[in-house]
């Protein structure tokens, strides 16, 4: 008897609900995972980086729009909400540590945060990236809705923002821990508060891998550079590109 | 699963995100939601044992939560092309800085203050 399987039905019914995207995004995740553990911890197999770029090898392929994509994948991304409340925890748990070191903290996010969009900003503006682009990486090191949001106040592409924050957050996870071994900065404080700093939530993973002391930290970069660049980086943005 | 945390998570961000829109501030409701939490935990002196059971497990896959935005990057690829030096060099140079700066800054400044606490001590 011949099995005559509608493999173009399943695809037509299956291409349109929300539960295969979402199914493919876990998947091409742990696939990442997987693949980043098999290999040793070697950091370049990152496994955000390896789930993006399976997932946009499959939407190229099957002609998926990012529309149709995100129908699925918004549950996840919604997550984002609760987790980021969720960082008032390893924050109260160290409470103490972060109480003794509020200046140093509060000095080296803000020095971190003005060398992160300055030195971005003069970079692409001297290799010839437009205007859009320039307003798109200035938040880059902020927390994704964040930087959104910034962008979208000075007129800029919020969606180019997001893309520009994952990939800063993917390098930052990617290079941060051996580029701090090279300056020797071995103090799990100082490398979280880096990690949160420059590659905000992605960061702030990879800082929970070296410990829950790096993450902290992290998590408190991250937060306050939320909070300073929310207030600050949209006039300064409107004061630079002005007309 | 405690869902009287999961909910505690909610309720949260869903009072963060009404005063953002009530205040008009610029920030956005998670964050404030976190200061929310934060303050409660501090007033309620200790976290409690099933909060920190379900948010251990939301935050050792945190990095799952970026992928949707960072797939976002399919709906650039045209300008990406075209001035992918530029962004490129920009995001690893700058990246690259400001960790050397804030780990270094901040190594610095811990020794300061911590020298300076054991003196009056």
């Amino acid at each position: 008897m011949e099995l005559d399987l509608p493999l173009g039905d399943i695809w037509v019914y299956l291409s349109t609900s929300p539960l295969l995207h979402l199914t493919l995004t876990v998947v091409a995740y742990l696939v990442g995972d997987w693949l980043f553990l098999r290999s040793g911890r070697k950091a370049l197999l990152n496994p955000v980086l390896l789930a993006i770029l399976l997932l946009v090898g499959f939407l190229s392929l099957t002609g998926t729009s990012y529309e149709t994509y995100f129908e699925g994948a918004q549950f996840i991304h919604f997550m984002l909400g609760p987790a980021t409340v969720a960082l008032a925890i390893p924050l109260y748990r160290h409470l103490d540590l972060i109480r003794r070191l509020w200046l140093p903290i509060l000095v080296s996010m803000v020095t971190g945060a003005v060398v992160s969009v300055s030195s971005a900003v003069v970079v692409a503006s001297w290799l010839g990236a437009s205007r859009q682009t320039l307003i798109a990486l200035a938040p880059k090191s902020v927390t994704a809705p964040v930087a959104m949001g910034i962008t979208e106040k000075v007129g800029g592409l919020p969606s180019l923002t997001a893309a520009l924050v994952v990939l800063t957050g993917v390098l930052g996870a990617v290079i941060g821990p051996a580029v701090l071994a090279l300056v020797r900065v071995r103090d799990d404080r100082a490398r979280g508060l880096a990690l949160g700093v420059s590659a905000h939530g992605i960061g702030t993973a990879r800082a929970f891998q070296i410990s829950g002391l790096a993450g902290a930290f992290s998590a408190l970069a991250m937060g306050l550079m939320a909070l300073a660049s929310a207030f600050v980086l949209p006039a300064v943005l409107r004061w630079l590109f002005a007309g | 699963m405690a869902l009287k945390f999961v909910a505690l998570l909610l309720v949260c961000q869903l009072v963060g995100e009404s005063v953002v829109v009530w205040t008009g501030l610029p920030v956005p409701g998670p964050v404030v939601g976190m200061a929310l939490l934060f303050v409660g935990l501090a007033l309620y002196g200790r976290v409690p044992e099933g909060l920190g059971r379900v948010v251990d497990g939301l935050l050792s896959h945190l990095s799952l939560l970026f992928v949707p935005a960072g797939v976002g990057v399919i709906l650039h690829i045209a300008m990406l092309r075209e001035e992918w030096l530029a962004v490129s060099v920009a995001l690893l140079l700058s990246t690259l800085l400001t960790i050397v700066v804030t780990g270094l800054a901040m190594t610095a400044l811990i020794r300061l203050v911590e020298r300076h606490q054991h003196k009056e001590s």
